[in-house]
This record gives C-alpha cells, structure tokens and sequence, in this order.
C-alpha cells in the first residue's frame, strides 16, 4: 500500500471523528447551558480551550461570547479544526482515495460536507443547533459504520481504525482535563452547587452519559467520571479502551515496532493512574498533559515510520 | 414513433450503417433491422438503462473548469457503429505498419539520423519540433520501441476511405472509455451479441500488462508495474485509475516515487521502499523530471530521466517519442513508411498542406474557407480554425498566424467526414463521427478491435472532442462470415 494512500485514509478518519467529537461537545454544552439558572455564566470560551486552539481565538475575536465561540468551533475558516474545515479535509482526502473506498462512502462524505457547509448559519444560531449537530454527528457516525461494514478490513481499513481512535484518545484527554481545569481547583470550598450538571455533560460531551449510569452506578462524581474516561476497558471513548483500539491496530501493520512500543507505554500510563490521588494533589491536569503529548508522539512516530520515507534509505534498501 | 430507415436519410455523407434511406449495409444490417423492430418506449427504456448504467459505473471524465463539479458522466449514444471484419483486418494490418515505421522513425532521430543525411526529410522538420528531446539523444530503448501505446485518430471521407488523421504518441487517452462503452452496450442490447459475431475488446488490458511487462528490466521476476498520474484533478484521472485497476498495478503519483542512489526507481509504500519495474506514465514529457525537463514541475520524479537511461526502469511511452506525431512530421510518414519499411502505407494520409512551403502557404491563404488549420503542436482541437465554420475575422486573424510562424501551421481539406444514426432526443439524426483504435507495440504488436467512435452530438458539427461537447459509441467489428 502507497504511504500517500495510507496517510490519507488515516487523516481521513482523523478529521471525521475530530468533527463528531466536537458537534457532540458543542451540543452537550449547548445542553448545559439551557439547565444553568441565568444566575450563573458558562464558559463557552472553554471549549474553545479544550480544543486547544484558544491562541487562535483570541487572535480573531475580541469577545468570548456563546456566539462567537460556536463560531469558531463550527464554521470559522481560520480554525483548522472547526468542523466544517474539518469535514472539507476529511472530503479531499476520501476525494483523493476513491479507487479504495467503497463508493458509497465517498457519497455520504460529499453529501455530509455539502449538508454541514449549506446549514451551517443554523449551528451557529441558537434554534436550529441542536438538529444540526445532530444531523452532523449522525451521518458521520454513518460514514463510520458503513466503512466497517462494506470495506476490507485491510491495511487500509487499520489506517482508518488507526486515525478514528488516536483522534479519540485525544478528545477524551481533553475532556477530562477541562474538568480538571474548571471543576477542581476548589480546594477548601464548598463543592459547586453545579459541579453535578457539569461533569455530566462532560460525560455527555464524549457520548458517555447513559453508558457511565449502566456502568458505574453511582452518584455522578468527580472521580468516578475522570476514572470512566481514563480507565474503563469497555466503554468506546475512554482513553484506555481507545489506546487499546489504536494498539490492536498497530499490530497489524508492517514495520510497526516504534509506534506499537509508545501505544503500549501510553495505555499502561493511563490505565494504572491513581485518580484519586491525582486530584487529591491537584496533579490531574499535568497527568493529562503528559498523558496528550504521549499521544502526540504515537502521531509523530506513524508518520516517521509509514508517511514520510526519506529517500536515504534506498541506501538500506536490497535493489 | 419506431424507427423507420426508410425515413432516415444521410446524405450528402457516407453513413456507416445505412447506406442509402431503407437500406442498411451489410454488416449493419442486423442491428439496423433489430432497432427498428423496437418501438418508441423500448428505445427509451434502453436509452435509461445506459445512462443508469454510466452513473452505477461511475464512468466520468473530468472538466478543468468546474471548480466543485468536476466529474462529469460520460456522454454515450446507444447505437453503435459497425465495421465488417473483412475491412477492419485492412485497416488493422495499416495501423501496425504505421506504429511500427513511426517506432524506426523516432530511433533513428535520436541515434543514426539517417532519414536526414538521406534527405527523405528535411532537417528543419526536427529543429522546430516542440517534442523532440534532446536529452534523449543517444537512448536505445528495449526492442527499439519508443512508442509502446498509440492512439490513431482515424475518419471516413465521403466514399467511405478511411484516413489516418493524427498520431497520438504520447499519453493518447480514451481507451477506458471504448472499454466501458462495450460492458454498457452489453447490458443494452444483449440480444445482439447472442445473435452477431462481435469482436471483443477486452483483452486489452491484459495486453497493455504484457507489453509493459515486456520491457521490465528485471524480466526473470513479477515485474512491479506503476501507472504514474498527475493526480485527481486531470481528465483523464478515471482512465489512470481503471487501467491500473485492471492491471493490477499501483497507481502513483510522482510524490510516490522516489530515484535512490543507485539510480533505480522506488516508491513510497507502508512496508518501505519498494523498486518499480515499469512505469505506464500518463505525465507529459516536460513534468516528467524536474532534473531534466521542467524545473519547477511537481508531478514528476527527480531522476527519473537518470534510472531511464540507465536501463533501470521501463518508461512507456518513452519519452521523446512526441517528436513523431506533430502535425509537420504527420505529412511526411507516408514517405516514412516507405523509407524503413519499402512498403507502400496501407491506409492514406489526409492530404496536408505545409504553411512553411511557400506554395502550400499561398493555397492554404487562398483557401482559408475551405481548409480546417491546425497549430502542429497541439491536441484536444484546441487553437483549430475550421474555415468553412469560422467568420471573416477569424479567418483574418488566422491569415496572420500563419503569416507570422508559417512552420507552426498546417491545413488540410475538410473532409466529409461520415456519419452514423445518433440517438438525439426523440429522432434519430446522422451525426459525424471519428475513429482511435489504439495499438500496442512490444515484443509484438496488437490492435485494438474497433477502437474508440467519438460523435460529435451537435448537428453538423466535426468536433468530436469530449472536453469540448462530443458523445461516444461503441463500435463492433462483425464477422459476416462467421
């Protein structure tokens, strides 16, 4: 398989799943926005830090409004991870593959960027947001599924599977680091009234609400929710179970000995973290941030070892 | 309304099915028989079939200039175009004589030079050639063959002559497209060939991966073969993709690959550098190695040129081999068959007046109405001036290219070019139409049977050109004696 191919297909997965993820966080803040007694003011700029790009905001707006932060996270052209930038990437890379991808996900792809680019004004705007998220999260969730279910489970199909779930661990990291951020540095206080509503639509955010109730069956609670989304083996957007995707992935690649080495080491330093003590000792953000550069390495390592040969190593090479 | 020959009159053009109204020609005559036993709604039904068939094909070509549409599917007319064996066998035969002069031809350029020091042509003819390489001087590629893959352009005067229009040498398109016309019009009419011997076409691309294979330089393994593209954007991407598909092989781009030290061809793969064997490259000369040709080029390969001359990887076609199928050296391969191979051509050229002779130059001046001009150095009909078409002005401002560089110009009649009956709208109409069959030279030679019929499907008009409105049809050589 061409690495120009296989580096497609991946980024083709990264982008798609990085434009679900966010459509669900928009909405599951959307959500908590509207049970917040007027009283008290979310933070939408938040968002825009969980996604990491909160230098580029401030660069292009003045104020960090509801408006202008779902601006940014949807629609704006300047944010490489918005999610119309996001699905326009996603397109030219299925547009560029369409030899190797059924048909007919290249038709859902089209059709999804085309939907997202013609109703986008309706996610920014406050009454038609939810069903566009909806619609938004639903066909890539379609395009995901019909992969799956029409495509060889070849090499190729590991580059997707490789992107879909690298892109996920990501998210979920930045998930439980925005409640490390906003919901724990309250050391001595009187526990937020709202930290309840809050770490749910965290969870919401990463569609784990309903699978953490059948799961975990307690009061929500700070701990337990960073330890469902770190740690739980099952549940399909905690960073464990996502390392472990990304890691069965691996091993069916060629040539894949660096890349698998760091998936291993990424997934035991999640999986075996004390939660407790972490934010006991207000260390669960640094964990986190450790935690999302280990990922950031398995990246830079898939694109050392598949996506960018140099040519030196003809040097190495039997003609 | 059923279609009703007796109503369907041609003239003033030859009609490569029915010869005069009511009467069909001989091999055509089951299939003219055939359509009109079908009434108005089974002509549109089978109408529909073919173009849901295109669409769940996805046969598409490509137009520059559409921005976010750029697939477009591929204008096909349900009634095909029939040519008996007995006279395609003839023309078969003059199309191999043809490629293989050309092929002695072009290796003569680039090391003997004989045909020049024996003044069967003049020299000039050379200098002023737009494709002819330099770089290539000296190069003796396998079997001598520089031109692995033509596309003949081929057309019917009134008395049913067949002409060679122009060679195409270097990245000649389409035949994915006479390929998909076959498995479409199978699916429309399969009664017919239940009942008619028609040739088939689609060993091609197993041919095609013979002859590339032929010319791999490590001939004792499993050749790695590449079809190299410019990418998605091209138009003829979909033609790139199908024949690697059928082939089996890789289909790169010029970032996949990657000249090593040792001067041998690799590409980028997940399990590392893999070397390439033979490489069908769809790229024109000048982009196809930044070292050598185009600088600034980003399609091609640096060092591709190198590994070339080496002997390290095939090329095909080579490159260079353009020098033979400009619109100057095209008056001359008459006199070029008979110098190498000492045979009279089997099929004639169309007669061409070169602008650069002075007493061609004052006809074609004089006759601006009635010539179709043609730049030597281009394709796609592009920069044409088709006289009896064109208004006074056009004319005026062609007088005065041809004046200013009289080399780059030559005019031929316009022929009355035939035509065949064309499904349009509700009628069918007689509509001018052209040829490429297209032929592989290897360690041996094969011709396509029938080739690609290109249909202009604007009435009275000769430019049968996809890129600039013309349809296509699938063309059957029968076997009347079969």
């Amino acid at each position: 398989m061409l690495s120009r191919v296989a580096e497609r297909v991946y980024w083709m997965a990264r982008y798609v799943e990085r434009a679900e993820n966010t459509a669900r966080m928009v909405t599951a803040f959307n959500l908590l926005s509207l049970d917040m007694p007027k009283s008290v003011q979310v933070s939408w700029k938040g968002l825009v830090e969980v996604t990491g790009n909160e230098g580029l905001f401030d660069n292009h707006y003045q104020r960090d409004d509801e408006r202008n932060c779902v601006k940014f996270l949807l629609a704006d052209a300047d944010n490489p991870s918005s999610v119309l930038n996001s699905l326009q990437a996603a397109r030219e890379n299925v547009r560029t593959t369409r030899d190797l991808v059924p048909s007919e996900a290249w038709e859902v792809m089209n059709e999804l960027y085309l939907f997202a680019r013609d109703h986008i004004d309706q996610g920014i705007g406050k009454r038609g947001r939810f069903e566009f998220l909806s619609e938004v999260v639903q066909r890539c969730q379609t395009l995901t599924g019909l992969l799956a279910g029409t495509m060889s489970h070849d090499a190729a199909y590991d580059f997707i599977r490789l992107g879909r779930n690298l892109e996920r661990a990501d998210m979920s990291t930045r998930h439980v680091d925005v409640g490390a951020l906003k919901l724990l540095k309250k050391d001595g206080e009187d526990p937020d009234p709202y930290e309840g509503l809050l770490w749910t639509s965290i969870l919401r955010s990463g569609s784990g609400f309903q699978m953490y109730r059948q799961h975990v069956k307690r009061r929500i609670n700070g701990v337990d929710v960073v330890r469902f989304l770190l740690q739980d083996t099952a549940f399909p957007r905690s960073v464990t179970h996502t390392l472990t995707q990304v890691q069965d992935a691996l091993e069916k690649l060629p040539r894949n000995e660096l890349p698998l080495r760091l998936v291993i080491q990424a997934r035991r330093h999640a999986s075996s973290a004390h939660v407790e003590e972490l934010i006991a000792e207000d260390g669960l953000h640094a964990f986190m941030d450790v935690l999302q550069r280990d990922i950031g390495d398995i990246h830079g390592a898939n694109v050392e070892t598949w996506f960018r040969i140099a040519p030196v190593q003809t040097q190495t090479q039997a003609a | 309304m059923a279609i009703d020959w007796k109503r369907y009159d041609p003239a003033p053009f030859y009609d490569e099915l029915i010869e005069k109204p009511g009467k069909p020609r001989g091999p055509g005559k089951a299939l003219a028989e055939y359509l009109a036993s079908l009434d108005e709604g089974e002509i549109h039904s089978r109408k529909q079939s073919a173009d849901n068939a295109i669409l769940e094909m996805g046969i598409s070509f490509t137009v520059y200039t559409e921005g976010e549409n750029i697939d477009r599917a591929w204008p096909f007319d349900i009634i095909p175009r029939v040519i008996a064996r007995k006279e395609w066998d003839q023309v078969s035969a003059g199309l191999e004589q043809r490629l293989n002069a050309l092929n002695l031809f072009i290796d003569d350029i680039y090391n003997e030079q004989r045909i020049f020091q024996d003044k069967v042509i003049p020299r000039y003819v050379l200098n002023q050639s737009k494709n002819f390489r330099e770089q290539c001087i000296g190069i003796k590629p396998p079997q001598g063959v520089w031109a692995h893959i033509c596309g003949t352009d081929l057309v019917r005067d009134g008395s049913g002559q067949f002409y060679v229009l122009e060679d195409n040498l270097r990245v000649p398109s389409g035949v994915s497209y006479m390929l998909e016309n076959r498995q479409v019009t199978k699916r429309v009419f399969p009664e017919m060939f239940e009942s008619s011997s028609i040739l088939p076409v689609d060993e091609y691309p197993t041919q095609l991966f013979d002859m590339l294979a032929s010319i791999s330089p490590r001939p004792q393994d499993y050749p790695e073969i590449a079809v190299l593209t410019p990418g998605i954007y091209n138009s003829a991407y979909f033609e790139h993709s199908f024949l690697a598909q059928r082939m089996g092989a890789e289909l790169v781009e010029g970032a996949d690959l990657v000249v090593g030290d040792d001067d041998c061809v690799y590409m980028r793969t997940i399990d590392g550098l893999e070397r390439v064997d033979v490489i069908y490259r769809r790229i024109d000369d000048e982009f196809l190695d930044p070292e050598v040709f185009n600088p600034d080029s980003m399609l091609g390969v640096p060092g591709l040129m190198r590994a070339w001359r080496q002997g390290n990887v095939g090329l095909a076609n080579a490159p260079g081999a353009g020098v033979a199928d400009d619109k100057v050296m095209y008056a001359y391969v008459p006199d070029i068959i008979r110098y190498y191979l000492d045979q009279e051509p089997i099929i004639p050229n169309v007669p061409t007046y070169l602008c650069v002779n002075e007493k061609d130059r004052a006809y074609v001046l004089d006759h601006l109405d009635e010539l179709v001009v043609k730049p030597a150095n281009e394709s796609g009909g592009y920069g044409m001036l088709v006289g009896p078409h064109a208004t006074k002005k056009q004319r005026a401002e062609f007088a005065q290219l041809i004046k200013k560089d009289p080399r780059n110009y030559i005019a031929q009649p316009t022929l009355d070019l035939s035509v065949a009956p064309t499904l349009c709208g509700d009628e069918i109409e007689p509509r001018h139409l052209d040829l490429r069959p297209f032929i592989l030279q290897g360690v041996r030679t094969d011709v396509t049977a029938g080739g690609l019929t290109r249909v202009a499907m604007r009435k009275g008009s000769l430019v049968v050109n996809s890129s600039q409105g013309g349809g296509s049809k699938d063309t059957w050589i029968v076997d009347e004696e079969n």
